[in-house]
C-alpha cells in the first residue's frame, strides 16, 4: 500500500473550548472513497473544513505528504450567496483559478473544459443562466462541475446530496465513482446510510469521538449506529479539561 | 429652443462644463463601487464611510483652510483608518464588519463634528457636507480624474477575488490568498471615491451618486456586467439632468443631481424590467416549456 493521502494525527477540532471532533486518529488511503456519517453536530463538516485548511486544529495535525496535494472542497449549498448576479459560466470559469490566476484569460481549451464539465453534469445550455434562477439540484450539479474543473487530488464533499431528488443523486454518484476510478481521494459527508453501503467502500462514523472507521459493512453495524446516536449534542458546561496528550 | 434648454447652459458657462465632466467621471468611477457594495449587502457602508471621512477633512480644513489638498489628504487618512480598522477587527474577532464599522465611524464622526464646531462656523460645515459642484477648479478635476483612473484599474485587478469572496469565500480561500487584500483594497476604493466626491457633491451626497444608480440598476440588469453598465449610465444621466434642472430652476446643483438619481431609482422600481412593479401587475404570459 502506498503512503496515505491524509494522515490524521490525533486531531482535535473545535470553535471554542468544547471539541467538535475529539482525538481523531487514522489514515485516509490514497484513492479511497470514504463516507463520513454521524448525527447532527458530530463534527463531520468541521472535519472537512479542517482538511480544506479552513480551520486550524486545536491539537494534532494533518500530514498530506509532499508535494502538497490539490484539494477541492464542495461546500453546503447554503454557504453560497446565490443572489449574486453571476452566470453559471462565470462561476465555473472561476473554478479554473489555479490555471488562470488573478488575471489570466480563458483560453479556447478552458472554455471547452467548462463546456465539458457542464455536459458531464447534465447542464448543457445553462451557461448564461444566473445562479438565482437555478434549483437546488441544478446548483449542486454546478458545484460538481466546478470540482471537476479544479482537477484536484483530494475531493471533499460536504453534504452533496442534501435535499436532492434520486435521479440527481444517481447522476452525481456516477461522477463520484468516475473520480474514484481516476484515483482521486474522496471524502463525502452523508446522511444516507443506504447510499454509503451501496457506493462507499470505507466509512468513518463520527459522533465527536470516532465511533468506528473502516470498511463500510464493518462500520455500519446496529451497535455502532446506536452508539453514534447516543452522542449528547449539548455542551457539558462542567466537562473537565481533557488531559490526553 | 431645445438647444437653449438642453445644451446652451454647457456651451455658455465654463463652470457648467466642469461640473458636468467632474460629476460624470465621478459617476463612472463610483457606480461600480456602489454595485459591489449593494451586492455584498453593504449598501449603508458608503454612508458610514462618508461620516468617517468628515473628521479628516475637518482637520485638513482647520490646518490649511479651504484647501483641496489638505482636506483630501485628511479625508483619505481618516477614511482609510476607519475602513482598515473595521475590516481588521472583523477578521480577527467575532464582531461582524457592519458592527465594527458602525463603532468606528461614530467615533470618527463625533470627533469631526467636535473639531468643526470648536473652530469653524456653520457655513463651513455646510460647505464640507454639501460640496460645490459648480466651483470645480482644475485641481479638483484632476483629483476626480485620478480617483476614477485608480478605481477602474484597481477594480480590474481585484474583480475576480472580489466576486468570489462575495459568493463563496471558502472556495476563494482554498485557491488563493487574495481574498482579504482584495476586500481591503475595495474598502479603500470606496473611501477614495467618497473623498473624490466630497469636493464635487459633499461627503453626504457623494454617497448618493455611488449608491442610488447602483441600486436602481438592480431593476434593469441580470448580470454583474450589465448592472455596472446600467448604474454608470444612470449616474451620468442624473448628473446631466440634475445640472440642467438646477440651472433652469435655480436650485442647489449637488442635491438636485442626487434627487434626479433618486427619481430614476423610483422609476426603476416601477418600470424596471427585472422585477419592476409594473411588470408584476401586467397579465403574465408564460412559455410552453
Amino acid at each position: 500500500m502506498s503512503e496515505p493521502a491524509i494522515c490524521c494525527a490525533d486531531i482535535t477540532l473545535g470553535y471554542g473550548p468544547h471539541p467538535a471532533v475529539h482525538h481523531l486518529d487514522g489514515d485516509i488511503d490514497r484513492g479511497s472513497l470514504t463516507a463520513i456519517l454521524g448525527p447532527n453536530g458530530a463534527g463531520k463538516s468541521t472535519l472537512l473544513k479542517a482538511i480544506a485548511g479552513e480551520l486550524k486544529p486545536i491539537a494534532g495535525h494533518f500530514d498530506f505528504g509532499t508535494p502538497k496535494p490539490r484539494i477541492a472542497y464542495l461546500p453546503q449549498i447554503a454557504e453560497i450567496d446565490r443572489s449574486f448576479p453571476l452566470t453559471v459560466f462565470e462561476l465555473l470559469s472561476l473554478g479554473l483559478w489555479r490555471k488562470t490566476g488573478l488575471f489570466g484569460g480563458l483560453s479556447h481549451d478552458d472554455r471547452h473544459a467548462v463546456e465539458q464539465a457542464l455536459h458531464a453534469v447534465g447542464l448543457v445550455g445553462f451557461e448564461n443562466r444566473t445562479l438565482d434562477t437555478l434549483s437546488g439540484g441544478q446548483m449542486s450539479r454546478v458545484l460538481f462541475a466546478r470540482v471537476m474543473l479544479q482537477d484536484a487530488d483530494i475531493v471533499l464533499l460536504d453534504e452533496p446530496f442534501a435535499a436532492i431528488d434520486t435521479r440527481t443523486v444517481a447522476d452525481l454518484m456516477g461522477l463520484i465513482a468516475h473520480w474514484h476510478a481516476e484515483g482521486r481521494t474522496i471524502l463525502a459527508v452523508l446522511h444516507d446510510e443506504a447510499l454509503a453501503r451501496a457506493h462507499f467502500p470505507t466509512t468513518l462514523l463520527l459522533a465527536r469521538e470516532t465511533i468506528a472507521w473502516g470498511p463500510t459493512e464493518d462500520v455500519l453495524t446496529e451497535t455502532n449506529l446506536r452508539a453514534a446516536r447516543r452522542m449528547v449534542e449539548a455542551h457539558d458546561p462542567h466537562a473537565p479539561v481533557c488531559e490526553v496528550a | 429652443m431645445l438647444y437653449a434648454l438642453l445644451i446652451a447652459p454647457f456651451t455658455e458657462f465654463d463652470f457648467m462644463r466642469r461640473a458636468l465632466v467632474g460629476a460624470s467621471v465621478l459617476a463612472l468611477s463610483a457606480a461600480p463601487i456602489g454595485v459591489f457594495l449593494m451586492l455584498r449587502r453593504m449598501s449603508l457602508v458608503g454612508d458610514a464611510m462618508a461620516h468617517a471621512i468628515l473628521p479628516g477633512a475637518a482637520l485638513g480644513y482647520l490646518v490649511a483652510g479651504l484647501s483641496l489638498g489638505a482636506m483630501t489628504l485628511g479625508g483619505l487618512i481618516a477614511g482609510f483608518a476607519v475602513a482598515l480598522l473595521a475590516g481588521l477587527i472583523a477578521r480577527i474577532t467575532r464582531l461582524r464588519e457592519d458592527a465594527s464599522l458602525a463603532a468606528f465611524y461614530l467615533m470618527s464622526l463625533a470627533l469631526g463634528v467636535t473639531l468643526i464646531s470648536a473652530r469653524g462656523s456653520n457655513i463651513d460645515l455646510l460647505h464640507v457636507l454639501f460640496g460645490s459642484v459648480l466651483a470645480l477648479d482644475d485641481q479638483a478635476l484632476i483629483l476626480i480624474g485620478g480617483v476614477a483612473t485608480v478605481t477602474l484599474v484597481t477594480l480590474a485587478i481585484i474583480i475576480r477575488p472580489l466576486v468570489m469572496e462575495s459568493i463563496d469565500p471558502v472556495f476563494l480561500r482554498s485557491v488563493s490568498r487574495a481574498g482579504a487584500p482584495a476586500h481591503l483594497a475595495f474598502l479603500a476604493l470606496a473611501v477614495l471615491n467618497l473623498v473624490g466626491g466630497f469636493q464635487a457633491l459633499g461627503t453626504l451626497l457623494a454617497v448618493g451618486l455611488m449608491m442610488l444608480p447602483a441600486i436602481a440598476a438592480r431593476f434593469w440588469a441580470r448580470t454583474l456586467t450589465g448592472m455596472i453598465a446600467v448604474a454608470t449610465l444612470i449616474g451620468i444621466v442624473a448628473t446631466y439632468a440634475g445640472l440642467l434642472l438646477s440651472y433652469h430652476l435655480g436650485l442647489a446643483s449637488g442635491p438636485t443631481i442626487i434627487l434626479v438619481a433618486g427619481v430614476l431609482y423610483l422609476l426603476s422600481i416601477i418600470a424596471g424590467t427585472q422585477g419592476g412593479l409594473l411588470l408584476a401587475l401586467l397579465p403574465r404570459k408564460h412559455l410552453e416549456a
